[in-house]
């Protein structure tokens, strides 16, 4: 059964309580300024996630529902882990969730997991917070059998995360900065140039980031006919199927992120029409942003 | 006048009874609900009107043939408790119904009054009974029969699965309902506005469905989260009932679709309904600022409308609903045709869109349209609208809705193979046991039929409950 709804029926009298669904945090600590790692409590998702996948967060009960990655679980202990910039209202507001803190509401596992198998020399190339999506892939790559190098971009050295994981599961690790302030002095796609130069056979590109960095990517790799595969990150509501908010434009084909993706190839997907779809509600985002920045800076102040 | 002693002619001599309503320009402003009710008095006048017929067509207009007749009857007599059991001896869900059903189409098509004079208010009638029923506090738990020690799962809280699950918890079953979204009710919470059906409403019947016993899990998927082969051979269910609906939105596949601005009808509503973004910013969810704004459905059924007067609502300059046929062949229900038209609703009929326009920016600026006349009939047996030639123009608009109908959802297909699919990737089923192709596994409603209506997917739900009772038991359920 899953466990968060739970009826309880007393003897006698026939009355039913039933608890609200909340799932549970169990960790919570930042990696990084204003990125934070969140363990949850959500067995069944634990047990089924695989790797590319992701889940619906309500954080409160007027809360909007956001997809974010899964980047990795424990189905022993029942946990999912996700790694949460905070950009918006709803994002900073799981920011500041603590251990014991509750969320309203999670569903997932959602979307079709990555395509994985021995390509041979895989490349997954993390920009940001998008390192944190990218990782889990370069687990399960590797674990396929390939020689995996990564690429894991941020733009100055306290901004990188998950260095010693990603170093962990790589056959190849570099780190780039936009400021070079720590590895590579550059971007990602600088650095995936040098090997392309360097005559090293690349079978597979797996990008995940910006939406700019992983247009980029898509452009250094076209001319040598590299597979390349991006994950997309389009407003969603139910991620289910059910809106069709999340169309992509792909091979000039309306798809839709959540069922269909959120990974498609790069060499296809029309990154312009995803760049725009993503400013629907800018003027909202910041009135939301604002007001809840605002709330904070009383509270802080109380 | 009493029920007793009235002749047939009085009983005609009645006007069909209006049911009270915000009026039109008050209630383009607010999500309250347009209708406000019989009073009793008007409840009994109107019930008054049925002239008792010795073979009552209206029943066989009504897709789970509730004893309309005797339900009118207690009415009359002003025994509205009664009326309200009567109808739930077939229908577990009348208040909805009352107010979604297309009983012009139904059993109101069949009134013999219909003849001379107007078909009595059948669903308005249905209505009230439950409304009495549940604003009095006197609805009353069922029985439910001692425990068969069987469970059945029940994919889905819609209306397919919320009457399943009350037919099976009612007969001993062990019930457990998995929703997709946070919130139970499916199309009745996310779909259907509020000012056409009060979410109070959905939630008082789950409500009654919890304190029956019925266990409800949220946020779980079906196919993601968990797959039917699961909850047969892992959670150990006995039969499992599918009632997922139609869940995927059509689009037109015309240029322009994915510019900044066009939404499908399941998102606009989705994000109005089920998000409350028409409360934005105290709910969080955003929803394209209608205000002063243009804004055109696309479509001439009842999602289309319930768009339609949503974007009016949250105060579109100009709402329209375009449509490619005429008014006499739109799919939704009268009344909400007649309430559109009277909120002020723009329809441009005969015109078909060919191509979205936008901006620099890739916001939606117009749609050109082609306009259309209508020719021979076609396979549904409505004229065929054909495009008039060189009668390009553009509507300029800054917001579009798609509402041109659902496809099923494929996750159930793809992670439970051996269901067997039509080629629209329905669910097949045998339609006197709603039974797929797989053992124990039956399924109902929209994800079946293709979209249909509340009270069709209600009578799936109820019709697959006998027979899992009668597989499972090995008796019948009567």
């Amino acid at each position: 059964m899953f466990t968060p709804y739970r009826t309880i029926q007393q003897v006698s009298i026939i009355t039913y309580e039933i608890e609200e669904p909340m799932y549970q945090i169990v960790s919570a600590q930042f990696l990084a300024e204003n990125i934070k790692k969140i363990e949850i409590e959500a067995p069944r998702i634990a047990k089924k996630r695989k790797a590319g996948q992701f889940v619906m967060i309500r954080v409160g009960e007027t809360g909007e529902r956001i997809p974010l990655t899964i980047a990795g679980s424990d189905p022993e202990k029942g946990t999912i882990t996700i790694i949460v910039q905070g950009m918006g209202k709803s994002t900073r507001e799981l920011n500041r969730k603590e251990a014991g803190d509750t969320i309203h509401d999670i569903v997932g596992p959602l979307g079709t997991p990555s395509h994985i198998e021995n390509f041979g020399t895989a490349v997954s190339i993390g920009g940001g917070v998008g390192t944190a999506i990218a990782y889990p892939t370069a687990v399960a790559l590797k674990e396929a059998g390939n020689n995996v190098i990564t690429i894991n971009g941020a733009r100055s050295k306290d901004l990188v995360i998950l260095e010693k994981e990603m170093a962990a599961v790589s056959d190849e690790a570099y780190i780039t900065t936009d400021d070079g302030s720590y590895g590579f002095h550059g971007f990602v796609t600088q650095k995936l140039q040098e090997l392309i130069d360097s005559g090293k056979k690349i079978d597979l590109v797996l990008a995940i980031g910006p939406i700019p960095m992983m247009r980029a990517v898509a452009e250094v790799t076209r001319p040598y006919n590299i597979k390349t595969v991006v994950s997309l990150n389009p407003i969603m509501v139910d991620g289910t199927g059910m809106c069709g908010g999340c169309r992509v434009t792909v091979n000039n084909e309306t798809k839709f992120a959540c069922v269909d993706g959120p990974e498609f190839d790069a060499h296809q997907v029309d990154f312009k029409n995803l760049m725009d779809r993503n400013k629907l509600y800018l003027p909202e985002e910041k009135h939301s942003t604002d007001a809840f920045a605002h709330k904070c800076h009383m509270h802080k102040q109380a | 006048m009493d029920a007793q002693h009235i002749t047939t002619k009085e009983r005609l001599a009645i006007p069909r009874q209006e049911m009270p309503a915000q009026l039109p320009e008050v209630r383009i402003h607010n999500f309250n609900e347009v209708h406000l009710g019989y009073t009793p008095e008007l409840a009994r006048q109107e019930a008054l009107r049925c002239i008792q017929c010795k073979d009552p067509v209206c029943i066989k207009g009504c897709p789970v043939n509730i004893k309309i007749d005797q339900f009118i009857k207690l009415i009359a007599e002003g025994n509205f408790l009664g009326a309200a059991k009567k109808i739930k001896e077939d229908n577990v869900l009348p208040a909805i119904c009352g107010r979604v059903c297309p009983q012009e189409d139904q059993c109101e098509k069949m009134c013999i009054l219909t003849k001379k004079h107007e078909s009595v208010a059948i669903g308005n009638l249905e209505r009230f009974a439950a409304d009495y029923e549940r604003e009095t506090g006197n609805v009353e738990l069922p029985s439910v029969k001692s425990s068969t020690a069987k469970k059945v799962a029940v994919i889905g809280s819609g209306p397919a699965g919320l009457s399943c699950a009350n037919d099976l918890i009612q007969l001993g079953h062990a019930v457990t309902v998995f929703e997709a979204l946070h919130e139970l009710g499916g199309v009745l919470v996310y779909g259907i506005p509020e000012f056409r059906l009060p979410k109070e409403i959905v939630k008082a019947e789950i409500e009654g469905l919890k304190q029956l016993g019925v266990v409800f899990v949220t946020n779980a998927v079906a196919g993601r989260s968990i797959t039917v082969d699961e909850l047969l051979k892992e959670e150990h269910f006995d039969a499992v009932f599918i009632g997922v609906g139609a869940g995927l939105p059509w689009f037109m596949g015309i240029l322009g679709e994915n510019l900044l601005g066009v939404y499908s009808a399941n998102e606009f509503l989705t994000r109005v309904n089920l998000m409350k973004s028409y409360q934005f910013p105290e709910n969080d969810t955003p929803v394209f600022n209608c205000k002063g704004k243009n804004v055109a459905v696309f479509g001439g059924g009842n999602t289309a409308m319930d768009a339609v007067r949503t974007a009016k609502r949250l105060g579109a300059e100009h709402a329209y609903i375009v449509y490619r046929r005429s008014k006499a062949e739109m799919p939704a229900r009268l009344e909400e045709l007649h309430h559109a038209e009277k909120e002020g609703i723009e329809f441009m009929l005969l015109m078909n869109p060919v191509e979205f326009i936008g901006n620099d920016q890739q916001w939606l600026t117009g749609v050109k349209c082609l306009k259309m006349e209508l020719g021979e009939p076609d396979d549904s047996g409505r004229r065929r609208p054909v495009p008039i030639k060189d009668s390009e123009f553009i509507l300029p608009i800054d917001m579009a809705v798609i509402s041109i109908g659902n496809g099923s959802n494929p996750l159930i297909k793809q992670t439970t193979p051996d269901i067997e699919v039509s080629k629209r990737d329905t669910i097949v089923v045998d339609m006197n046991t709603m039974a797929t192709s797989k053992e124990n596994v039956y399924a109902g409603g929209d994800i079946v039929t293709g979209g249909a209506t509340v009270i069709l997917a209600m009578g799936a739900g109820r019709t697959a409950a006998a027979a899992i009772h009668e597989k499972l038991m090995g008796v019948s359920a009567k």
